[in-house]
Parts: C-alpha cells; structure tokens; sequence
C-alpha cells in the first residue's frame, strides 16, 4: 500500500512482529512501520472482531494500538521503534494485566 | 532535554503542544526569562502542519513546499530561547491548581506551573461514511503524516475523497513525491461556491489565494477530478476493495481503490480544555466547539490560555501569532517589566490579522455537507470504537435520550480509548437533527480526565502532594 521515497531508506533495525522478525527503518513509528511492512491490520475490534488499521497517524483515533514489550494498548503512532522491539498485533479485547 | 526527572519542577509557563502555537508561545516566554517548558506526545516538535520538521527523510524541498519549511524558523525560536522541548511527553491531565500530569519515559511526572498555554490543535473532522473503519481506508493528514515522517507514498490505486485546502494539498505533495492518484471525489456542496462568494473580496488580500489556486491547478493537470459527490461508500470484505459514489442526484458509481483517504476540514481538539471546564461554544461556521477566549488567548479558567487551531481554526501562521499573543499575556502578567522586550502586541494582533483574512470564504467554501456529518445510512458506524451506528443513536433520540451523555450510558458511544474524538461532533450533530435542534442546545461529551490513557501502575508510582495524602490519611 506504501513506498518508501528511494532518499528516505534510511537505517535499518529488526523487531519481532508477532513472533517474526520484520526489518523497519530506524526514526518509524511502531504504525509505520507496521504499513511499510505491508501488515494490512494492526488489530481487530473488541466489539465485532473487524480488522482495523492505522487511521489518523496523529495519536487521536486509537486504531493502531498494539502491545508493545507486552503492554497492551499503546499507540503505534506515537512509539517510535527500538532495536529487538516485541510488536504484538491485537486481537480483540486485552487481557487483564496486559 | 531529555532527563525525566526535570518534569517534576516548577515552572512559570507550561505550553502543552509543540505545533506553530506552542513553538512561537514557549520562545516568546522564554525569551522574557519565564522558566518555560513545552511539552508534546510525539517524537519530534513541529505538530501536525510541520510534522517531522527536525527528522523528515524527505529531502527535496518542493515536494512539501516551501509553507512546511517555515516550521524550521519556529524551531530555531525556540531552541534559542532556553525553553525546554519535551517530546514523548504526554499530558493526561491539568488542573484548576495548574499542576500539569505528564507522563513521560514511562513515568508520570507532576509539573506545577504559574501560566498554561494549551496548544494541542486541531484533528480532522469525522468522515462517517459507510465502511468508514475499513483497513484501506484512512485520513489524508495520516497519509500526510507518513510522508513527512518516514518518506511514505501511497502505491495502488489511491483515492482522495472530501474538501478543503488539506486535500489539494497532499495531492500536490504525492505528485510531487512520485505517487499517482487514481481520482479525487470532491465533496464540496455546489451551492457553497455561490455562498461563499460574498466573503470573496476579503479572500483577495489574503495570502493563500495564489497559493490556493496555483496549487489545484497543479493537481487537475494531473488527476481526474470528480466534483459534486454526494454519496460515498468504502466497500470491502475486511480491507478496502472498492469505492461507490455518486455526484448530485445521480446513480451510484464504482471504482476499484486499494486505499481511500479521506479528509472534510479540521476541527478544535477539544479534549484537554474540555477536561478542565473551559466554556466553549457552538461555532455555526466552522461547525464545531470553540473556546470562549479573549484576544490574548484567556480561556474562562484563570492563568489557562488557549492558542492555534485549538482555539478556533485559523491555520498555521494565524496559530503562530496567536501563540505569541498568548505568551505576551504571560509575560504581563508574571514579568511585566519583561514586556518591553517583545515584540510590540499591536504588530502581533496586525499579522494575525492579515493571517485570518478571507478566512470566512474558505470556512464556508469548505463546509462540509450534512450528508457527510450526519449519516443518512442507519448501518453506519458512528462511534468507531464502541461501533455504535446512527441508527442506534436515532432510535434512542426517539426514545427520549436527548444529549451525547445520556447517549453514552445507553449505547457506549464515546466510550472507547479515543473518548469522543472521532464521534462527538457526529453524535452532537446526528442526536440535534434527529430532535429538530441546534447542536448547541445538545450540547456535547462531558470529558474527564486522564485525557488519554495512561497505565495505572505510573499513577500509583506518583509521588502524593500533602494535601492529597490529609485527604484521606487519618490523623
């Protein structure tokens, strides 16, 4: 869906998204990287299980959140990426404690 | 700065959002010698307008244009005035005490200040159209934003869909960068044109009529336009597959897409002046919340200002000078003898003036239509969160609920992590149509803090002031 300007590569870091490593370019936010990446979803709603993606990309729609080094719910638009970052994608509601 | 634990000081000026308001304000302040601090959720300074202006991996200026690149000024403003930037700093509440709640590294920090300055800006309006929370389908400020930050085009067949200023923007910028566009499906109500004419002459002097026309000429070059839509449908089996509209009274079309952006203006982000009480407004133009405030930004609460987009759209420059007018009141009111220093008021007040000229004919050349504020489709999500649809709100208007608080104890709309950012001004506007009322008499969400959701464990870990902690100790 996305591609990446050839002047805006980049470095490159690996994280894991749910379980698999996936190369992202340092400076991305955990949301975009996720649509760099291809991943078509982010999470699916408590509600009806519909997958949803990143919406607003401005921190105010909370559509991309994700767990992120296991705590659940954080928005990915707003967490820059980490080397060895643990991205987990959402499926429906959060369990207690995460 | 980086260290965490300088959140927890006193200051005199607390500036919450490093957009063009915030920016210009905490220089201002600063430079007067207030111990100044702006705070803001995201990585880099610049808010949405100059997101990304200290990182962006886009290089070649005319892909963002020259108005982008005028962020790098405000930076510099404030990077030389001993403010301190606080990125990663997420205010989740303030208080009538101006004890400002930060959390920042993973810890919640309490800032205490003698002045705030709320400059959080604008959102985009809520676009409910059927299939709306498709994955394909997103805002143009997020395509936008991804552009800015990480050098992202869009790829596919790409639509843009709405009105306003922003939408032509980003258009030009994806041409610029490289991208295609499929087609642009332009919402804007034909009778506008002939409304909007009246405030016509004032639009002359202003500064983005050139801009403006230039640049959507630079876009119809390149990109089918579709003008007059009044239907508009995201269909799809769990992403984006195609898109049905329709223009003026006609039959419904269809157009393959692999992503949507939507966009219908921008509205006050309201959330955190809210939480506090500010008295805000029905604005009937811009339809939506304004704060009452007065020309320096003063908000009904004492010591708490609001400037930029956040106190009414006005744009960019008009949110820089606004900015500064609310710094100039901080000054006054806590260094007075620093006020000779700054620049003149009336200076300021004559440049925000010029910013905001014509700013009635774009405000309503862009009014959205009611078809796509308040859905007509009863199946339409409405509150993206709780999945809440316009018929469930309509059926509990006639069942005798009659405001968006009420609403919310019967369907949970509103009641999700984005706590009525995404549906409020759609509920407020759905619940008074379905009454015969104005959204005024509506009324709208009443928000509480914490404003955007913080884990418990980083309140439990907050120090207690005395106070709280004689509240309920006994002695």
């Amino acid at each position: 869906m996305f591609r990446r300007l050839p002047e805006a590569a980049g470095a490159a870091l690996a994280v894991s998204v749910d379980g698999q490593r996936v190369e992202v370019r340092a400076g991305d936010t955990v949301a975009a990287a996720l649509l760099a990446a291809g991943f078509g979803h982010c999470r699916t709603s408590p509600v009806s299980g519909a997958p949803r993606a990143p919406y607003c990309m401005m921190g105010v729609c909370f559509e991309c959140l994700v767990t992120v080094d296991g705590v659940g719910n954080r928005q990915g638009c707003l967490v820059p990426v980490r080397e060895g970052m643990l991205i987990e994608t959402q499926r429906g509601e959060r369990e207690v404690g995460r | 700065m980086t260290g965490a634990a300088a959140l927890d000081d006193k200051v005199d000026v607390a500036v919450i959002g490093a957009g063009p308001a915030g920016l210009a304000a905490g220089a201002l302040s600063a430079r007067a010698g207030l111990a100044t601090v702006v705070l803001d959720e995201n990585p880099a300074p610049g808010g949405q307008i100059y997101r990304a202006i200290t990182t962006t991996p886009v290089q070649r200026k005319e892909i963002l244009g020259t108005d982008y690149w005028h962020g790098r000024e405000l930076v510099r403003e404030l990077e030389s005035s001993g403010a301190r930037l606080a990125t990663g700093a997420t205010v989740w509440s303030i208080s009538r005490d101006l004890e400002v709640a930060v959390s920042h590294g993973g810890r919640a920090h309490l800032l205490h200040a003698r002045r705030i300055v709320i400059a959080t800006g604008a959102l985009e309006r809520p676009f409910p159209v059927p299939g709306w929370t498709l994955p394909g389908v997103m805002t143009a400020g997020g395509a936008q934003t991804l552009l800015k930050s990480s050098g992202l085009v869009p790829e596919g067949r790409v639509v843009l869909a709405g009105t306003g200023p922003l939408l032509w923007l980003l258009a030009a910028q994806l041409l610029r960068a490289g991208g295609a566009i499929t087609a642009i499906l332009d919402t804007t109500p034909r009778q506008n044109y002939v409304r909007a004419l009246r405030h016509a002459p004032a639009f002359v002097l202003s500064p983005y009529l050139i801009k403006g026309l230039r640049m959507m000429a630079e876009v119809r070059r390149k990109v089918r336009v579709i003008s007059g839509v009044t239907r508009l449908e995201a269909v799809g089996e769990g992403k984006l597959k195609e898109i049905i509209f329709a223009t003026g009274n006609g039959a419904a079309a269809r157009m393959a897409a692999d992503l949507l952006l939507l966009h219908q203006g921008v509205v006050p982000n309201v959330n955190l002046a809210m939480s506090i009480g500010i008295v805000h407004r029905w604005d009937g133009l811009q339809l939506c919340w304004v704060p009452e405030i007065d020309r320096h930004g003063n908000s009904s609460v004492p010591d708490i200002a609001i400037a930029g987009d956040g106190a009414g759209i006005g744009g960019a420059v008009a949110a820089a000078e606004r900015g500064r007018l609310a710094a100039i009141a901080a000054v006054r009111a806590l260094a007075p003898a620093a006020v000779s220093g700054l620049p003149a008021e009336q200076a300021v007040m004559q440049a925000l003036a010029k910013a905001e000229a014509g700013r009635a004919f774009l405000d309503t050349l862009y009014q959205p239509s009611a078809d796509f504020r308040i859905p007509a489709g009863d199946d339409t999500i409405v509150c993206r969160c709780e999945e809440v649809t316009a018929g469930q709100i309509r059926a509990n208007v006639a069942l005798g609920c009659e405001g968006p608080n009420q609403m919310k104890s019967f369907l949970r709309c509103g009641m999700g992590p984005c706590q009525g950012r995404l549906c409020g001004l759609t509920v407020t506007e759905t619940i008074a149509a379905a009454r015969g009322v104005s959204p005024a008499q509506v009324g709208y969400y009443r928000l509480r803090p914490p404003v955007k959701p913080i884990p418990l464990a980083e309140v439990a870990a907050m120090p207690q002031p005395e106070s709280a902690v004689k509240a309920v100790v006994r002695r």
